[in-house]
């Protein structure tokens, strides 16, 4: 009984505790390596349909260092690359990979269905999750951060390439964008940032 | 004196056809691999191809029995922006090589019509722009491999 009085009681104050933490830390300037996007991008916002056929938002993930990424499934060289480079990267994190969270968000809508996203993102790391959304909801995404996709004409057999950009953007854990993976940046540059949003690794 | 840079080229155009033996004859592919993507995605090719012979030579694309298309592709990153363009041959210069490598050049392979699965080999038929060809045996890795395993299959 007093245990639980106890409990009662911590509940509020540990959240309190934890609000204070994480607003410290979304003000407190990390040493990053790659190029810092901190207070000149807008917060992580989004509803979209994940590759379980959920509608999720940025809520969702909430708590998760987040790699945002724009691609499509019928893209047989960058795209996949960057994912097996993200899997690598995964790795490399170990265990705090868990905390982080690779949103592979399509700009091909007419063609990812959420089903062949879970497929194609599954292939590369447990970590992943692909995100699909009618074109205006990508749309919005994309230009919220200041990014781009052109649908490329169509073959004769009807296939088409989607021209994009190749950022990854970095979210800490409270959905402030903190980074920008280039495919010009290094690798190790990329798993030194992600520690320092993990709270692993380098001392701070 | 005047017409012996003229004369020089009349005698290498006429050596030309006595030393010129089909391209595919003096390349050597190694580190043939595809990246399989699930489903029928299409998938990307990849190889070294080194040239022994005295001539440039161009590759211009290849088939294959499994892939309905092959087309030759390149990737580049301009502007931040990752796009894809058809190219008609990617040149492999006299005692030089031509790479095939993730976000560069690549065969793109499409519309399978069996499941290739991760440690298949897959004949694909190189062809060059002189009509030769070269029958070279791809290594089909997972969708997350990043090279064709060759380092990894030796420890």
């Amino acid at each position: 009984m007093k245990l639980l009085s106890f409990r009662l009681l911590a509940l509020p104050f540990l959240l309190v505790v934890g609000l204070i933490l994480a607003g410290c830390h979304s003000a407190t300037p990390l040493p990053f390596r790659l190029t810092n996007l901190t207070g000149h991008m807008p917060q992580l916002e989004f509803t979209l349909t994940n590759d379980e056929g959920k509608t999720v938002s940025a809520a969702d993930y909430q708590g998760k260092v987040v790699l945002l990424f724009f691609g499509y499934t019928h893209c047989p060289d960058v795209c996949p690359l960057t994912m097996a480079h993200l899997h690598v990267v995964m790795q490399r994190l170990g265990k705090s990979a868990d905390g982080a969270r690779i949103l592979f968000v399509s700009v091909d809508p007419a063609r990812d269905t959420p089903a062949v996203l879970h497929t194609y993102v599954n292939a590369f790391d447990p970590h992943a999750t692909g995100l699909a959304g009618k074109p205006r909801a990508i749309e919005a995404l994309v230009k919220r951060y200041r990014s781009a996709f052109t649908r490329e004409p169509s073959s004769k057999d009807g296939n088409y390439e989607v021209s994009h950009s190749s950022a990854i953007y970095v979210f800490d854990r409270d959905g402030n964008p903190r980074v920008l993976f280039t495919p010009a940046d290094k690798q190790d540059d990329l798993v030194h940032d992600l520690q320092l949003l993990l709270g692993s690794g380098d001392p701070r | 004196m005047k017409h012996a840079p003229l004369f020089a080229l009349l005698a290498g155009l006429a050596l030309a056809p006595a030393v010129h033996a089909a391209a595919a004859d003096h390349v050597h592919a190694t580190h043939a691999w595809i990246r399989v993507l699930p489903g029928s995605l299409p998938a990307g090719a990849y190889v070294t191809l080194e040239n022994d012979g005295d001539q440039p030579v161009a590759l211009s694309g290849a088939r294959s029995t499994i892939y309905a298309d092959v087309m030759l592709h390149h990737s580049s990153t301009e502007g931040g922006m990752s796009r894809m363009t058809m190219v008609d041959s990617l040149g492999v210069p006299a005692h030089g090589k031509a790479v095939l490598a993730p976000a560069g050049y690549h065969l793109m392979l499409m519309q399978p019509n069996a499941p290739v699965k991760p440690g298949d080999m897959v004949k694909l038929i190189l062809t060059f722009t002189d009509g030769s060809t070269l029958a070279t045996d791809f290594i089909a890795r997972p969708a997350n491999a990043l090279d064709d395993g060759g380092d990894h299959t030796k420890h």
